[in-house]
């Protein structure tokens, strides 16, 4: 009975609805769809593009065409038809576009809404942002506050016109081109996304965040961004989406790569909001992602921190490359699957350089039939003298329909380091709610304040403007789920 | 305040409480006492709202409300507090938090305004010198890592914090050393004012040493079988519930 009681609650309080589901009615540039070499001919035609990017784009779909979706995750993903997705997708271009005034303002009535407005004295005081919506960059705000620094902030495809030679040397350099399924296709057909340099001893002094919006139907999103972070730096980087709610999957797969020299340090944070699909598991984003960043130089350190509350299905693992000696990798996520969602998400520490060091949490939070997998590899390499390794795997059930799996692989090849690996997994207790509940405390109110204590860990590592939303995200997206 | 009438309550289908009245007037304070398995821990659960607990027959009125048909958390924020036997952790939950949480559910029941960041702080600060519970346990989780005496301290600061009308202090004493015994019992002398009213359950007498009731009633066998003043404490205490037992008996042979 007790069991009974548990899951009407439960069934109850996972109908959260996702707010960012509204289309926006924008004149648009489409390709007819389909893949094709006259497809990604046309992708790098419409954008302009050198002849050594056209070369890159065709190596990649060349080499796209000898490979096999992989089978490895443990996800269920309905067969993708390529020809059936359109793979470029921009608003119409209005000429001299010189000031925000001159966006189309269906465009800005979109962002506003998002509650990312592009205009810089409305926007939250120390953020710069880069707007994209589909296959294309709107605006980046506060540009030439950072270019004084010697920032570069801008769109991918400005960086290809203005900085080939930082395009040139790092694209590519920690995610090649035959990496993966996904990152190949990204290699072809990628449209835009954000770059940032962040030159020698510049520690940047706002927080840098792209804001990913899908808003086109049948097309795929296929950004890119690159962030280098040069000898002594340091910057913070965000990176939200949201998409409409569409019967039909869409699918996104993006490439972020990040490299950090000597001393560097680069704080990468997420908080995914694709559309999840409805609570039957019908439409849905498919993110298909890969992230990887390269600790190039002594001393440097890249930090992940994801919080992952959309898309019907995820399948990501942000991972760090510990070249450099006393390099530093961290990985914080928070991963949440409910209704019909899937999730195979985790990281690769790969430890090269001596005395490296990384530090793995991870947080799953199933619901409804929801399906959460942790997998995640930690490799020490022969001469990674005293690596160090902690990795911490929780997962949180609500309910008895959802599932948590956990997948860690370890490969050490060297003697001195240390490795260690945590995983719990529990279930939000009835008598937890009822303590809440004896305190004035409604059932809904106290399974927000679990989850949230639950994520603490990670939600801390944040920038403090987004702590906030991400908390309020993951109550949002567990509304509905517990008792 | 509380009348409870004939209340018979199973869990699982096995019967528990097989009918219990009591009244319970402002100002109060009510011992019920009984050995182990008697039902004390039940009645407690059936008052809070506790789901597992299934009411067969009888009514339970507060303030003239149906309590039964009141769910938990407005249980609760019309003044019905529980002291745990066991406190629940809830890791990663600061106290801060919890109690600002609950404080403020509570003050939007009355149509109040939430507390003030530096308010609610001063608030905690003043109740925490009160029941002179150690500041520390509250930048911790809630009950995460406490000592059996910790959870109990902080269950009587929550009760500080939340001014009860009615308190339920279900085996507060249990586990307790005579240090944290007597901060217990000055936490709820020091919040005890004229309006409002405890039951306090307790398998020993030595807590009402420092806690005075006006009614002491024995449970057992899921039925109240005596109730009279202080002195019956003192008279269990000496003689044990063996006598309780066997005068039953001999009632039921009689």
């Amino acid at each position: 009975m007790m069991e009974k009681d548990n899951d009407k609650i439960l069934s109850e309080v996972t109908t959260g609805e996702y707010k960012y589901g509204f289309y926006s009615n924008i004149e648009m540039d489409r390709i007819p769809k389909g893949l094709s070499e006259e497809v990604v001919r046309l992708i790098s035609f419409k954008k302009n593009e050198p002849e050594w990017l056209l070369d890159f784009r065709l190596k990649s779909y060349r080499h796209w065409l000898t490979m096999k979706m992989p089978t490895w995750p443990n996800l269920r993903i309905p067969p993708i038809n390529y020809q059936d997705i359109i793979f470029y997708a921009a608003p119409k271009e209005r000429k001299n576009l010189k000031s925000v005034d001159d966006i189309d303002p269906e465009l800005r009535k979109t962002f506003d809404k998002l509650g990312i407005p592009l205009e810089e004295q409305k926007h939250l005081a120390g953020v710069a942002v880069d707007a994209v919506i589909d296959s294309v960059s709107i605006k980046t705000t506060f540009k030439e506050t950072l270019a004084e620094m010697g920032i570069i902030f801008c769109s991918f495809s400005d960086a290809v016109k203005e900085y080939p030679d930082l395009v040139k040397r790092y694209m590519g350099s920690v995610v090649p081109y035959t990496d993966n399924f996904f990152a190949t296709l990204n290699s072809a057909v990628f449209s835009d996304g954000s770059f940032c340099y962040i030159p020698k001893g510049v520690r940047c002094p706002m927080e840098l965040s792209t804001y990913f919006r899908i808003n086109s139907a049948n097309t795929g999103q296929f950004e890119r961004t690159l962030l280098i972070a040069d000898e002594e730096s340091y910057v913070s980087y965000l990176e939200g989406c949201t998409a409409p709610s569409r019967d039909e999957n869409q699918l996104h797969a993006a490439i972020v790569e990040i490299v950090a020299e000597k001393n560097a340090e680069v704080k990468y944070s997420t908080v995914q909001n694709w559309y999840p699909g409805d609570k039957e598991g019908k439409g849905g984003v498919f993110n298909f992602v890969t992230k990887r960043g390269m600790c190039k130089g002594e001393n440097s350190k890249i930090s992940w921190t994801q919080i992952e509350t959309g898309s019907a299905i995820t399948w990501k693992y942000p991972s760090c490359i510990l070249r450099g000696d006393n390099s530093t990798g961290e990985f914080y996520s928070v991963a949440v699957t409910n209704n019909h969602q899937q999730a195979d998400t985790g990281t690769k520490m790969t430890h090269i350089g001596k005395n490296t060091k990384s530090t793995v949490v991870s947080k799953g939070i199933s619901a409804g039939y929801g399906q959460n997998s942790y997998r995640g590899l930690v490799k020490v390499l022969k001469n990674a003298t005293n690596a160090r390794n902690y990795s911490q795997c929780d997962s949180l059930l609500l309910g008895d329909k959802c599932g948590a799996h956990t997948f860690p692989y370890l490969e050490v090849d060297n003697s001195t380091s240390i490795v260690e690996h945590e995983a719990t997994t529990s279930k939000i207790g009835e008598d937890q709610i009822f303590y809440c509940n004896q305190r004035g405390i409604s059932t809904e109110d106290a399974i927000g304040l679990i989850v949230n204590g639950y994520a603490r860990e990670v939600i801390n590592k944040l920038p403090m403007e987004f702590a906030v939303e991400a908390q309020k995200l993951l109550q949002i997206s567990l509304e509905g789920s517990v008792g | 305040m509380l009348i409870i009438n004939n209340l018979k309550a199973s869990i699982g289908g096995k019967s528990i409480l097989k009918g219990i009245s009591l009244e319970v007037k402002p100002g109060e304070i009510h011992a019920i006492m009984g050995p182990n398995g008697s039902g004390k821990s039940t009645l407690a659960a059936v008052l809070a709202g506790r789901e597992f607990v299934e009411v067969t027959e009888g009514t339970v009125t507060y303030f003239g409300k149906n309590l039964l048909e009141m769910a938990a958390e407005d249980r609760a924020k019309e003044g019905i507090f529980l002291g745990f036997q066991y406190p629940i952790e809830i890791p990663g939950v600061s106290m801060v938090n919890f109690m600002k949480t609950a404080v403020n559910e509570h003050r939007k029941h009355k149509g109040l305004d939430p507390l003030s960041a530096s308010d609610f702080l001063k608030l905690m600060r003043d109740k925490k010198e009160l029941v002179e519970i150690d500041s520390k346990l509250a930048n911790r989780s809630v009950n995460e890592g406490f000592s059996g005496g910790e959870k109990k301290k902080n269950e009587i600061f929550q009760m500080a914090m939340l001014d009860p009308k009615l308190a339920i202090l279900d085996e507060t004493d249990s586990g307790l050393d005579i240090d944290a015994l007597r901060i217990v019992a000055n936490g709820v002398n020091k919040l005890k004012h004229p309006d409002n009213s405890f039951i306090v359950i307790t398998h020993y007498q030595r807590l009402l040493d420092y806690i005075i009731p006006d009614v002491v009633h024995v449970l057992y066998d899921g039925r109240i079988v005596k109730t009279a003043g202080k002195e019956l404490a003192l008279e269990l205490e000496e003689k044990g519930y063996d006598w309780i037992k066997k005068e039953i008996e001999n009632n039921v042979e009689a």
